[in-house]
């Protein structure tokens, strides 16, 4: 019965985010942004990389690639914070839930469900503007990521994260709020990061544990650090890394096995919290 | 083979039984912060029964339905529903609910919204069935509408569609005219008076006294959080009285309709309450008046009242408790 609950809400969830404006307003920033990076990029093979070395080309592209691609991620976590608010929140809020949740359903399943629906559904957008993303790179100044899938990967892995923290708030915050709070905090682990790498190149341990305990609250930061290393050209990196020693569109290092390990912990703890406090409210 | 043979037996024995009721509730009790909004509520809805919940706003109608439906978690208190413990949420897979604040996903259409609901309910219900159940509120040519276009009237009646959808045996129904015209509150009507005659069990909140008076077999009467009174219409209403306006009454006619029910007379007005064992008899009334006539009285005027379950419950509510009925 349970299973069966998982799976109709989630494809629920999935025609939800289909069917809502979000959707059109998230293609159409992703196609914004893909035009302007492809003139940027164009640009880019005209002028500045006709002066540069290979391995400064293919830096620059990889850098230039990170930019980018974190303005798609931003896309893609606003996209689903401000879908996993309403579609809890919201339907506690305007009533919707109400006969959903008097049918013969745990709520955790509900919950378990519109949880698998939204990692699909942000996913599948990171994969389809990822890759697009890809190609306008390629065709314009010929660079292809090393690790094309696996930084994909890191970059739904972000997703899921953030989607999660914001399924957690909407149990107990306003939809609004729940979506507000989850791209700030958001926001604010990214400039935790950044500060820790900075922190990293001044030797200056203090700054520099800022970051991690920040990727380790809250680890959108670290996946993403992770995702940007699987996009940029290692060999570039190698040759020129020092130089860019706390640059915030370059990662130094990949994620541990560890690392990833306590992602998946995070996950489960933030979701477990979210269904106790789910089954426990009052609607 | 005994043991088939004890197994046999105690099938049979089950099957004696007669059904667990469709709703138990005992000793619901649910605070928010310092307001106790439900103090000790008991109750029980029979199979096949229609029973209605009145009080006035604040009594905590809706809190109840919220703990029986599983929406709240009461601070103590058991409910069953058609038998089983309401912890477990199998116990709602053969009832329906149309909530006070109806909202249905506003992307799906009216189809769409039932087939979710015969999914998350588990039933299995033909399209044809489903098509049906639109037809029956009224939305037959609405169904691949989305909800978002829907008035609030509409979507009140596909609320009922939805509590309706899984052949429920139990629907419980928060203030399902709140939203509809009068044609549509007939409709309702007519559609909960289908409902009894079917044997599925109806629990309705409501406003509208006139429509719990026409509709429940039994009346559950709150106020602020507890059972104020609750019984069969013909126990809370107590007996009818007759007033009749006469003259030439003399003692023979005075004793005869004395005889009926306690008398009180103002002028050429006598009113009568009638005995508990006449108030039913269809000829009571017939026979008093043909004796008064025999008995040489010239009736004027025989007006039959009776006390209004509106009457009833304002006088409920206003004394504080369910004192004698008149």
């Amino acid at each position: 019965m349970n299973g069966r609950t998982v799976l109709t809400v989630a494809a629920l969830t999935l025609v939800e985010a289909a069917r809502r404006r979000v959707l059109r307003a998230l293609a159409a920033l992703t196609v914004v942004l893909l035009g302007l990076s492809a003139w940027g990029f164009s640009e880019l093979a005209d002028t500045e990389v006709g002066t540069l070395t290979s391995g400064e080309a293919q830096l620059v592209a990889s850098q230039v690639l990170n930019l980018v691609m974190f303005g798609l991620s931003l896309i893609a976590a606003l996209g689903t914070a401000f879908l996993a608010g309403p579609t809890l929140g919201g339907e506690i809020e305007s009533g919707i839930a109400l006969a959903v949740l008097a049918r013969p359903v745990r709520r955790s399943a509900v919950l378990l469900g519109k949880w698998l629906g939204l990692v699909a559904f942000g996913a599948g957008f990171v994969a389809v503007a990822g890759f697009a993303q890809f190609l306008v790179v390629r065709a314009t100044v010929g660079y292809w990521p090393p690790q094309p899938v696996l930084g994909l990967a890191f970059l739904a892995g972000q997703t899921a994260v953030l989607l999660t923290l914001g399924l957690l708030l909407s149990t107990f915050l306003s939809p609004m709020a729940s979506g507000v709070l989850a791209i700030g905090l958001f926001g604010a682990t990214w400039i935790a990061g950044v500060v820790g790498g900075v922190g990293q190149a001044l030797g200056n341990s203090g700054v520099a544990a800022v970051g991690t305990v920040s990727r380790m609250v809250l680890p959108t930061d670290g996946l993403w650090r992770a995702a940007m290393h699987a996009f940029q050209d290692p060999s570039a990196l190698a040759q020129f890394g020092r130089a860019f020693d706390g640059f915030p569109f370059l990662s130094q290092a990949t994620v541990s096995a560890v690392y990833l390990a306590w992602v998946l912990v995070w996950l489960a703890l933030v979701l477990g919290v979210a269904g106790v406090t789910f089954a426990r409210r009052d609607l | 083979m005994p043991a088939e043979d004890a197994a046999a037996t105690a099938a049979a024995l089950l099957a004696e039984l007669p059904p667990s009721p469709a709703v138990w509730c005992s000793g619901l009790r649910k605070r928010y912060g310092r307001r106790t909004a439900v103090d000790g509520v008991s109750l029980t809805v029979g199979r096949g029964e229609v029973v209605g919940l009145l009080g006035p706003n604040g009594a905590g109608k809706t809190s109840v339905i919220k703990m029986l439906m599983g929406l709240v978690r009461p601070d103590a208190g058991e409910v069953l529903l058609l038998g089983r413990s309401a912890r477990d949420p199998r116990a709602r897979a053969r009832v329906g609910y149309l909530p006070e604040l109806f909202r249905y996903q506003p992307w799906l259409t009216a189809v769409e919204v039932l087939n979710l609901h015969v999914r998350l309910a588990g039933a299995d219900v033909p399209p044809v069935q489903r098509r049906e159940c639109l037809a029956l509120v009224g939305l037959a040519d609405r169904g691949a509408d989305r909800v978002s276009g829907f008035s609030k009237g509409m979507q009140q009646r596909l609320g009922l569609a939805v509590a309706l959808v899984a052949r429920p045996d139990l629907v419980v129904l928060d203030e399902p005219t709140s939203a509809l015209d009068p044609l549509g509150r007939a409709d309702v009507r007519d559609l909960l008076l289908s409902l009894g005659v079917r044997g599925v069990a109806v629990l309705l909140n409501s406003h509208l006294i006139g429509e719990v008076e026409r509709v429940c077999d039994r009346v559950v009467i709150l106020d602020r959080g507890r059972i104020a009174a609750s019984g069969t219409l013909a126990e809370l209403l107590g007996r009818r009285e007759l007033r009749m306006r006469l003259d030439g009454v003399d003692a023979r006619a005075e004793a005869r309709l004395a005889a009926a029910g306690r008398l009180t007379r103002s002028g050429d007005v006598f009113t009568v309450e009638l005995a508990a064992d006449l108030a039913d008899a269809e000829s009571a009334v017939p026979d008093l008046v043909a004796d008064l006539v025999d008995l040489g009285v010239r009736v004027h005027a025989v007006e039959p009242g009776r006390i209004s379950l509106e009457e009833r419950l304002l006088d409920i509510l206003r004394t504080g408790s369910p004192g004698d009925p008149r």
